[in-house]
Order: structure tokens, then C-alpha cells, then sequence
């Protein structure tokens, strides 16, 4: 589902004397449908940035990134865009959130774009948040004003919304309590079970445990390693 | 008489406008651009129309002027007395012996022949004007055929007044082709110009001529759940009893009292002479 | 499937000088691309040259139309250009006095677009102009209130009510929330953002804003100097830029 082949990724800081910053070397991985792989590696070693790398949001210097028979590294930005709304789902650290939208309206949005009618866009976004512990007083509110804690909640119940065949997780379970922690990681055995390709990003152990088939250590990407 | 041309204008002017009332005629509706010249009366005295009925005039022509249907007032007195002077043409005020009738803001009501012209007086020609000030738009949508500018113009006045205030200058469709300004007649006359006569306009500080030729469909623009409706007082004529005719209100002091006169004087002197009366005929004839 | 438009080698020069060129790039339906660059950059040029306000020197600018298929713009006889400026095609000025007849009632310049195709019921144009006052959160009993007498957020709001009610399929906009308050703007690109995807639009959207073009842009086009210099996915390059333009551009914006 996932297939990362030879990709390498580097910043030029054009402003700062065109410093070129390699970041990502010969990365190769692949992950079948259903299968959970962990990403693992000290802080700054390069997890992110592969997920980036992996979503589109970074652009490749290198090599081939296919998910679902698209190679993001070359692809059209409608295809990526298609790719988004079809196919890979991605649950980063934190919200983006729009002035003014409410949290349901949030959550709902992954389906309505692929076509779902909108009562039962709502009907499933309002069940996520109620597993994920959001009052149903707030559902009406922008999560602009919400607590960190409840913004990343509104984030996962978004990026569960839509069952996507792939996806991405930047530490989905940080921060949260034991029960809301629980909830996520049932979501994420759920979305192995209905045969989803994950990547993820566990700081908790314990999280890690529970739900990855294999781990990657992405310090074998590192340039330095090559060296 | 011999210190003029003909008419006043050089023979030469003449045949300029002359071609421009061709045009005219041959495009209706269009506005064609013409050399106006200094006419020795000030703008908006009906130098547009003076020039037109000077390019039209020839000797066996009888000519009437009117200024909002009357031959007795200023403007029409000032501009008969004109041509009287400069061409020595007969005039007369009596509408079906005319051959050319320069007009201000009316048609006669007595129904117009093939052998007569009836020349208008324009103060601004474009129909679009007020909505759209640049010419080079205006003449574009023209070319064009967007009109959908004038229907904005009828529609505030239905939201503003409940129908279509437009009461005069209501503008018309020329052959299906053309939106041009009537000049300010009352839309009371707008079905008129569908008419046997030549029906020429001049524009003299705009330097425009346009023209209906006879039997010309000319369509008064409207909505179709508000239609146009060639509306008058309700009331007949105070003097000579018509119903049909367009009228004038007439304050006749400070307690309020008031008559309604046709607006076409010799339209009401040939209906009393013929014997009809209004309400306040006898005592005001 | 066909792009709505297709643009090839646009130039547009001003005597010596560069306005814009060499730019190239195709329009799907439904996507939305932003242009930014700084004053000066040529996006503002660009953007007439695409929506037929500028003839451009150079190039094509082929769209799609419903009856012919794709057709060139600038070489189309200028009354269906004309035509698809007031059917399929829509421009929201930075201006909203630019784009409103100032003079006309909101209902008015609602209106106009519809009588300009040939609607000639009162009461279905004034039906249709009230839904869309409520659709850009006007209330509707405002309808016979001139925009002079509307704030400067309502004014852009009823602009853009009188571009979408012949329902166009490319919406070309300039600046659309420049000058205005934050809080104002905020709430015009959400709703921008929901009438774009109701309606299924496809934009150009011109802005000096990268908030902008983060929130309502599936693509970007970065411009210097009359040129291309990158484009992409919207957060492609806003959150890895290629450029040295783009990347001082990226870094420049204040945090808040």
C-alpha cells in the first residue's frame, strides 16, 4: 500500500548561503494493507519528516514514494489532492483550525469531500467525538477556542472519520489520559482490522506495544549513516 | 430673407446632417455622430432638433413647432418665428396640415401621415447614461446588444415605488435591435411611435441624430409581471371633454383648486370647435 | 478529464517592461489555485490578462466552454468573451466600489447579471437576489439599501452574491480580502471557502496573503518579477519552498 524506494530528501537554505541541509537518504520501506508500522528513532532523527515526505507536504529530492499506485514524489497536485481525500489519511500533532468552523462540521469535512451525504457525515462525526470524550456542548463551537488536550481530540476524530486505505499517525496518543488513549488506540486496531496501511509515530511504549506489527528505525536514513 | 441660406444653415452643413438622418433612418434607432453646429440660441433650446428640421425644411413645406404640445410657448414661439425668418416657410398650428413638426417632450395627438416628419428635440440621447457614464462602454453595450443594464434602471423603480416610476424618457426597443431614449415624452405617447410618419431626433450639444422610419416596431422595455402601462391623469379634459388625450394640471389658486387641460393645444381647440365641452369649457371659452 | 482552462506562454508586456511571462498552467474544475508574490510581481497583471481585462501579447488562454469545448479567449470574438465575463465567468475586484455599481440596490446589482442573461421577471430576479443576500449572510431586508450604505465586509460579501448568482464555473479573484478587518476576513473566506466547495467552483485567487492561500488554495503559484519562479501543492510549498524567493517570502510572514 505504502512503497518507499531509495528516497532521499535535503533543504537548501537559499537566504542562508544556499546551506544544503541533508535530511534523508536511500529511506526504504514498505507497508502491507492491515499492517501497523512504528517509526522510531531520537528526536530529530527524521520521523516527521518521512511522514511529510510520505503525505506530499515535503517534496522528494529522490526516489520513488507510492501509495495506492501514485507516486507522490512526482505527482500533480490534483492527484495529490486526490490521494488525500480518497486514499491517505494523516493525523499530525496538532489541529489547523479554521476560523469559525464548528467542531462537528471539523470532523465531518473528510467525508462530505468524498460525497457522503451530510446527515450521515454528521451522524459519524458525532459518534467520534463522543468516544473521544467531547462534550456535546462544544460540538456547535470553533475549536479555536478549545483546550490543547480537546484540539488534538477534534484532530483524531477528523482524521478517523473517513475510512482511508492508508495512514498516517504523528503521535496520535500524546497527551491524552489513559481512557481517551484507549479509545485511539482501539481506533487504530479497528482501522488495522479493516485492512488500513499505518505508519505511526509512538513516543508511549506501551502505545507502540499494543498496536505496531514492526518497527523502523529511520537513524538508517540518516546521511550520516551513509558516510 | 436674402441675408440667409436657406433655412439658415450653409448647404453644405445640411447635406452633412442630411446624411446623418440616411443613417439614421437606415440603422433605427443607432446614434449617428454629427457636426452640430453653433446655432444662435443657447444649448438645450432645441439646437438639435432646429438643425435637424433645417437639413429636412424645403420651400413648399409648412412647418409646426411645439414645446410640450403647446404652439404657444416660448420655446415653440421663439423657434417658429426662426424658420419664418430664415427660410420663409408657412407655418400653421393645426397638426394635420403640417408637413414637418419639430417637437419638445410630446407626440400630437391627432394620428401622424407618410407625408409628415415629426423632428424631437434631445437633451442626452443615451439611454444608458445614467447608469453607465463612460461613453466607451455605452457604445460598446450597444454594439453588443447588453441591455441588461436598462431592465437594472426599471427594476430599482419597481423596488423603490412599487412599479415602474419611469414616467417620461421611458426607453423603447427599436426593431429589435436598438435601446434608445424616446426623449423625455410622456410613456403616454410611447405606443405612438409606432407610427405612418418619419420620426427624426436631434441631439445638439451631444451631436447625436437618430430616427424611426414609418411603421417601425418600437417596444417600450418592462418585466413580465410588470408590464408597461401608458399611463395619463385620470380624468378627461376640463375644456373639451377628452378622455384620450394626455394632460396637463393646471393650479388655478391658493385654495386648491385646480383643472386638467389636454397637453396638445390644438388637439382641444379642434375638439371644441367641433362642439365638445369639459367641465370648465364654457366659462373658459 | 479536460481542464476548465488551459493557459500556454501568457505574456503580457508594458512597453519594454515585463508585466508577466512565459506562464503556463492548467485549471481542473473544482480546483482552486492561489497567486501570490509581492506588489510589483505581476499577479494583478496576470490575473486581468486571464479574465480578458488585458490583452495578453503572447500566449493562450484556452477555457472550456459549455457549447464549444475549449476555446482561446484571447483570439474569441470579443462579444462571447463579453458573454462569458457575465455567465461562466465571474471577477471579485479587491475594490468592492470596482465591482458594485454603487449607485443600484443590493437587489439591483444582484440582479443585473440575471437581467443581463435575459431574465425579465421581477419577481423571480428579486426572489433570487434575496436567497442570495441570505447566502452571503446579508439579511435580505437589506435588499433596497444602496452598498454605499453597507460596511466595507458586507460590501465584498454582496460583490461577490452579484458574481456567483448566474452560477459561474471560474471566479477570478483579486486581493478579495484586502483591506479589510481580520475578523471580517475571517468570516469571508469561510464563506468564500463553503461556496467554493457547494458550488463546485474552480478560482484564481491573486493575494498577497499566505494565510489566504492556506486556507482557501489547493495549488500555488509563486511570482517574481513578472515570472513563475516555483508552484505546487499549497502546503507543499509553503511548508518546504524550492525557491530562494519562496523561502524568504515563507520566512517573512509574522508568527502570531
Amino acid at each position: 500500500m505504502i512503497e518507499l524506494n531509495n528516497v532521499s530528501k535535503s533543504f537548501t537554505l537559499h537566504n542562508q548561503g544556499s546551506a544544503v541541509i541533508p535530511v534523508m537518504q536511500n529511506a526504504t520501506l514498505s507497508v502491507k494493507p492491515g499492517e501497523c508500522v512504528g517509526l522510531t528513532g531520537v528526536s530529530g532523527a527524521g520521523k516527521s519528516t518521512l511522514m511529510r515526505v510520505i503525505y506530499g507536504n515535503y517534496l522528494a529530492a529522490s526516489g520513488r514514494v507510492m501509495v495506492g499506485g501514485v507516486d507522490v514524489a512526482k505527482a500533480e497536485p490534483r492527484e495529490i489532492l486526490a490521494l488525500r481525500r480518497e486514499t491517505l489519511g494523516y493525523v499530525s500533532q496538532f489541529l489547523r483550525v479554521v476560523p469559525r468552523v464548528p467542531a462537528l462540521d471539523v470532523v465531518a469535512e473528510p467525508l462530505l469531500a468524498v460525497g457522503t451525504p451530510v446527515e450521515q457525515a454528521r451522524n459519524k462525526a458525532a459518534s467520534l467525538l463522543v468516544q473521544l470524550n467531547i462534550p456535546e456542548r462544544l460540538w456547535g463551537l470553533s475549536p479555536a477556542t478549545f483546550s490543547g488536550g480537546e484540539q488534538q481530540r477534534v484532530n483524531i476524530a477528523r482524521g478517523f472519520a473517513y475510512d482511508y486505505p492508508a495512514m498516517l499517525l504523528d503521535e496520535p496518543t500524546a497527551s491524552l489520559d489513559a481512557q481517551n488513549r484507549a479509545t485511539v488506540l482501539g481506533l487504530i486496531e479497528t482501522a488495522k482490522a479493516r485492512g488500513a496501511a499505518i505508519i505511526g509515530i509512538f513516543h508511549d511504549e506501551a502505545a507502540r506495544e499494543t498496536v505496531c506489527d514492526r518497527l523502523v528505525d529511520v537513524s538508517g536514513f540518516s546521511p550520516k549513516a551513509m558516510a | 430673407m436674402s441675408d440667409y441660406n436657406f433655412a439658415y444653415l450653409d448647404e453644405q452643413t445640411k447635406r452633412m446632417i442630411r446624411r446623418a438622418i440616411l443613417k439614421g433612418l437606415a440603422v433605427p434607432g443607432y446614434q449617428v455622430p454629427f457636426a452640430s453646429r453653433e446655432m444662435p440660441m443657447p444649448y438645450g433650446w432645441g439646437t438639435g432638433g432646429v438643425q435637424v428640421s433645417a437639413a429636412a425644411l424645403t420651400p413648399d413645406d409648412t412647418l409646426k413647432v411645439i414645446d410640450q404640445g403647446a404652439d404657444d410657448t416660448t420655446n415653440a414661439v421663439s423657434i417658429r418665428k426662426f424658420f419664418e425668418k430664415t427660410a420663409g416657410v408657412a407655418t400653421t398650428e393645426e397638426t394635420a396640415k403640417a408637413s414637418i413638426i419639430q417637437t419638445r417632450h410630446r407626440i400630437p395627438e391627432a394620428e401622424l401621415t407618410e407625408d409628415q416628419i415629426l423632428v424631437y428635440q434631445v437633451p442626452i440621447p443615451e439611454p444608458l447614461r445614467f447608469l453607465e457614464p463612460r461613453e466607451t462602454e455605452t457604445r460598446k453595450m450597444h454594439s453588443l446588444q447588453e441591455y441588461g443594464l436598462m431592465h437594472v434602471k426599471l427594476y430599482e423603480d419597481i423596488s423603490q415605488h412599487g412599479a415602474i416610476a419611469t414616467a417620461y424618457a421611458y426607453p423603447v426597443k427599436v426593431e429589435g435591435r436598438y435601446v434608445m431614449d424616446p426623449s423625455p415624452i410622456p410613456k403616454f405617447d410611447n405606443p405612438k411611435m409606432e407610427m405612418a410618419a418619419i420620426q427624426l431626433f436631434g441631439a445638439g450639444r451631444e451631436q447625436r441624430i437618430y430616427a424611426v422610419p414609418p411603421h417601425t416596431q418600437v417596444v417600450s422595455l418592462d418585466f413580465e409581471d410588470y408590464p408597461f402601462e401608458a399611463s395619463k391623469a385620470d380624468h378627461p379634459c376640463d375644456l373639451c371633454g377628452a378622455e384620450d388625450s394626455y394632460l396637463d394640471e393646471v393650479i388655478l389658486d391658493d385654495a386648491g383648486n385646480r383643472m386638467f387641460v389636454c397637453s396638445d393645444t390644438d388637439y382641444c381647440r379642434s375638439r371644441r370647435d367641433a362642439g365638445h365641452t369639459g367641465r370648465l369649457g364654457e366659462e373658459a371659452a | 478529464m479536460t481542464p476548465l482552462l488551459q493557459v500556454r506562454n501568457v505574456a503580457k508586456l508594458y512597453g519594454a517592461r515585463i508585466g508577466c511571462t512565459d506562464v503556463s498552467f492548467d485549471l481542473y474544475p473544482g480546483e482552486v489555485m492561489g497567486i501570490v508574490g509581492e506588489s510589483g510581481s505581476g499577479k494583478s497583471t496576470l490575473l486581468n490578462s486571464l479574465a480578458g481585462h488585458l490583452t495578453p501579447d503572447r500566449g493562450e488562454v484556452i477555457f472550456d466552454t459549455r457549447t464549444d469545448g475549449p476555446v482561446d479567449t484571447v483570439t474569441m470574438p470579443e462579444p462571447e468573451r463579453r458573454m462569458l465575463g457575465r455567465t461562466d465567468w465571474a471577477f471579485v475586484h479587491q475594490h468592492a466600489r470596482d465591482g458594485l455599481r454603487m449607485s443600484v440596490s443590493a437587489g439591483g446589482n444582484i440582479g443585473e447579471r440575471l437581467m443581463a442573461v435575459g431574465d425579465r421577471h421581477y419577481g423571480s430576479i428579486r426572489e433570487r437576489a434575496a436567497d442570495w443576500l441570505r447566502r452571503v449572510e446579508i439579511a435580505d431586508s437589506r435588499i433596497d439599501d444602496r452598498p454605499s450604505a453597507f460596511s466595507g465586509g458586507m460590501q465584498q460579501r454582496l460583490q461577490i452574491a452579484r458574481n456567483l448568482v448566474t452560477g459561474p464555473r471560474l471566479v477570478f479573484m483579486d486581493e478579495p480580502t484586502g483591506g479589510l478587518d481580520v475578523s471580517v476576513q475571517a468570516r469571508l473566506l469561510d464563506l468564500l471557502r463553503g461556496l467554493v466547495r457547494e458550488m463546485g467552483l474552480s478560482a484564481i485567487i491573486v493575494t498577497h496573503d499566505l494565510a489566504v492561500v492556506r486556507l482557501l488554495a489547493d495549488r500555488l503559484m509563486v511570482m517574481k518579477d513578472g515570472h513563475v519562479v516555483e508552484s505546487g501543492l499549497t502546503d507543499q510549498v509553503l511548508d518546504d519552498p524550492q525557491h530562494s524567493y519562496t523561502q524568504l517570502l515563507v520566512s517573512s510572514v509574522l508568527q502570531v
